[in-house]
């Protein structure tokens, strides 16, 4: 017999602690595969943020650490200059990066730091129980947006990868959904990139990935992922924003 | 031992750093200690390291927690209101047991204050500074070539304890220019492969940082671990500097940094005038040397804190005489630095 | 032959698999599991094509696949 697939070596045996149906747990997987893959569990550094994927440092059998809320691309700079031959990624929510990380994400991004950014994209505060976030959609209850987000008071939902993008040096930005299997296939290939293109010491890569809240949103796993695909998708939308590589082949 | 080079303070402790072996840096521009980053910036480069003019004074002490994690010698730098932006960053330096070098370069406060010197920032250095049951080490110079000085030292104490320090400088001193020498070798890094992060070549188990313990009984045991730690650190690494104390002055005066050599000026003029006055001088604000001051209070008729600020070091002084004779404080805001007649004339109002 | 496992320490019910499944072979057990979830479970063996969408769809890392060579 041979396996055809299992658990990856870039995850440790620790159970996750996410909900059931919460699609971190396949961020985590598709990221432990493309660690074991690229041969990097035992040279890259991952980076955990505060958030309910605060406890990654159990999750992921490389180096890790736990940093302040959202400075996580500030961390990874530190390490990046300290350890230049090492890949360094950061996890984070949409809080972590695009609330009170926005600094720290552009200005890493400004610098193209040879990191690997995975940003988890669910529309709301996971861990400190469903508050409103940058990227929550127009109208959508959230616990501090109790009669809908206001549009006119609270702003509109920030698309990271669009305005990441403007930017002269990102070296790869793509926004991808974790919504079905043959998304999260797609999703593999996008997060493998990034960390390859860090091997090679290309530059920023950022993923951000479309995601659920369940227990947050008060619909079940499934419920979820249609309502995402109904409603996020058309705010988010999924596709490639910068890719260095591909521009240099194409303008050859 | 090199020859005498005129430097600035900022310039001075910078160039020390690199010497003790710190090739990380990261910092955001903020007057009076400009001098030092813009050092940073040239002389890193000629020595292979990283100087990177962070995005913010947050920004940048997280990565020093960065760069510590991996296990280098790594440096901040910055004044008053920076320093409280990096407080969640020492805490959380501090938590996971990461040695790193902050600089504070005092000015006028709070709010923006001002950019003359000042010694506001003693209680945000001395109780912790930021949130949780913490201390760090603080170092205080006195002069150019003791700042530059402290600098390999704090290096040391800090790998020495896995902890944050902080050198508490202030505007004068990172402004003026004084002699320096450097050593031409400030002595060997610590070992850090058995929890620092990175290419773990052939290292059967991961390394994990951190500092959240959700488990109240497991924080309860951590941070006891953490204060097993400073309660060797007040054993072993209190410093202080005795000034005319055993010549049965009537009056004793506690002051620090640039503060305590105005004092001194004052105290020598003074004894030309038949007048007796003692100095103590902490050189570490934490652990503050409580039996020393103590110690030298014993036969005085009263204990005098001067210091630029509204009176911080003064509940210190106060701790350390214990009620055995009284104590006042002689403080002032602004950046209003003392001059040596001004304290004369205080001095001698309160021998009368 | 193909043999598909759902480890039951891991596996938190959430039924992303069962739908997942084109042979639709997968459903949740009678029993409880230790963290108080309905495991989910293989009804029929012989049908698994080894597709792999139920490895691909689990958030916990549960399902191990294997093949005869």
């Amino acid at each position: 017999m041979k396996i055809i697939a299992k658990r990856p070596k870039g995850l440790t045996d620790a159970r996750l602690t996410y909900c059931p149906g919460c699609l971190h747990g396949v961020a985590h997987r598709i990221i432990g595969e493309a660690l074991e893959e690229l041969d990097l569990v035992e040279s890259a550094i991952g980076i955990a943020p505060v958030g309910c994927s605060v406890f990654a440092y159990n999750f992921f059998s490389c180096d890790m650490i736990q940093v302040p809320h959202g400075r996580a691309p500030a961390v990874a700079t530190g390490m990046r200059r300290a350890r230049p031959d090492c890949v360094v990624f950061t996890y984070q929510g949409d809080g972590d990066l695009a609330a009170i990380g926005t600094a720290e994400t552009v200005h890493a991004a400004n610098r193209n730091e040879n990191i690997s950014v995975f940003f988890i994209n669910n529309a709301i505060y996971g861990m400190t129980g469903g508050q409103m976030a940058p990227t929550t959609l127009p109208n959508m209850r959230a616990t501090t947006a109790p009669y809908g987000r206001d549009v006119a008071d609270m702003g509109y939902p920030m698309r990271v990868c669009e305005m990441l993008a403007t930017l002269e040096t990102p070296y790869y930005i793509e926004r991808v959904s974790l919504l079905s299997p043959k998304d999260i296939l797609k999703a593999k290939k996008a997060v493998k990139k990034a960390l390859k293109y860090n091997k090679e010491k290309k530059g920023f890569c950022l993923v951000e990935m479309i995601s659920t809240c369940p227990t947050n949103w008060g619909l079940d796993p499934l419920a979820s992922r249609d309502w995402a695909q109904e409603n996020m998708l058309p705010v988010f939308p999924v596709g490639v924003f910068k890719d260095e590589a591909k521009r240099q082949e194409a303008s050859k | 031992m090199g020859e005498k080079i005129l430097m600035k303070g900022n310039e001075a402790v910078a160039e020390a750093a690199i010497r003790a072996g710190c090739r990380h840096y990261f910092a955001y521009p903020i007057t009076p200690q400009n001098e030092l980053i813009e050092y940073m910036a040239k002389r890193m480069p000629q020595v292979g390291g990283t100087c990177l003019q962070a995005e913010s004074e947050v920004a940048a002490i997280n990565m020093v927690l960065g760069a510590a994690a991996c296990g280098v010698r790594a440096m901040t730098s910055s004044s008053s209101p920076g320093i409280s932006l990096k407080q969640e960053g020492i805490s959380y330096i501090a938590a996971c047991r990461l040695p790193a070098v902050i600089i504070n370069v005092q000015r006028g406060g709070p709010g923006l204050g001002n950019i003359a010197p000042m010694q506001c920032d003693y209680f945000q250095a001395t109780r912790g500074g930021g949130h949780g049951d913490y201390y760090t080490p603080v170092l205080a110079p006195s002069s150019v070539q003791e700042f530059a000085d402290m600098a390999p030292e704090a290096f040391d104490l800090a790998e020495k304890y896995l902890t944050p320090v902080l050198i508490f400088a202030d505007g004068l001193l990172g402004q003026m220019m004084e002699p320096v020498t450097f050593e031409d070798d400030y002595g060997p890094q610590s070992d850090k492969s058995g929890w620092s992060l990175g290419c773990r070549k052939g290292r059967k188990t991961n390394h994990i940082i951190n500092s959240l313990f959700i488990d109240p009984y497991v924080l309860k045991e951590k941070t006891e671990e953490l204060f097993r730690v400073y309660d060797t650190i007040v054993k072993n690494e209190i410093r202080y500097e005795y000034y005319n104390v055993d010549a049965n002055p009537k009056i004793l005066v506690v002051a620090i940094g640039t503060v305590a050599r105005v004092v001194k000026t004052a105290i020598d003029e003074l004894k030309e005038q038949g007048l007796e006055v003692g100095l103590v001088r902490p050189i570490t604000l934490w652990p503050f040397p409580y039996k020393a001051v103590k110690e030298a209070a014993k036969n005085v008729e009263k204990v005098i804190t001067v210091e630029l600020n509204m009176g911080q070091m003064e509940q210190d002084v106060r701790l350390a005489v214990e009620g055995a004779c009284p104590t006042k404080v002689i403080g002032k805001a602004g950046g209003v630095v003392f001059t040596p007649m001004e304290v004369i004339s205080m001095l001698k109002d309160n021998l009368a | 032959m193909v043999t598909i496992t759902i480890d039951e320490h891991y596996c938190k019910g959430c039924g992303l698999c069962i739908v997942a499944c084109p042979k639709e072979i997968l459903q949740f057990a009678k029993h409880l599991n230790e963290q108080g979830y309905h495991p989910v479970t293989c009804l029929d063996q012989e049908a698994c094509t080894g597709c792999t969408l139920c490895y691909v769809t689990c958030p916990d890392g549960a399902i191990t696949i294997a093949k005869d060579k």
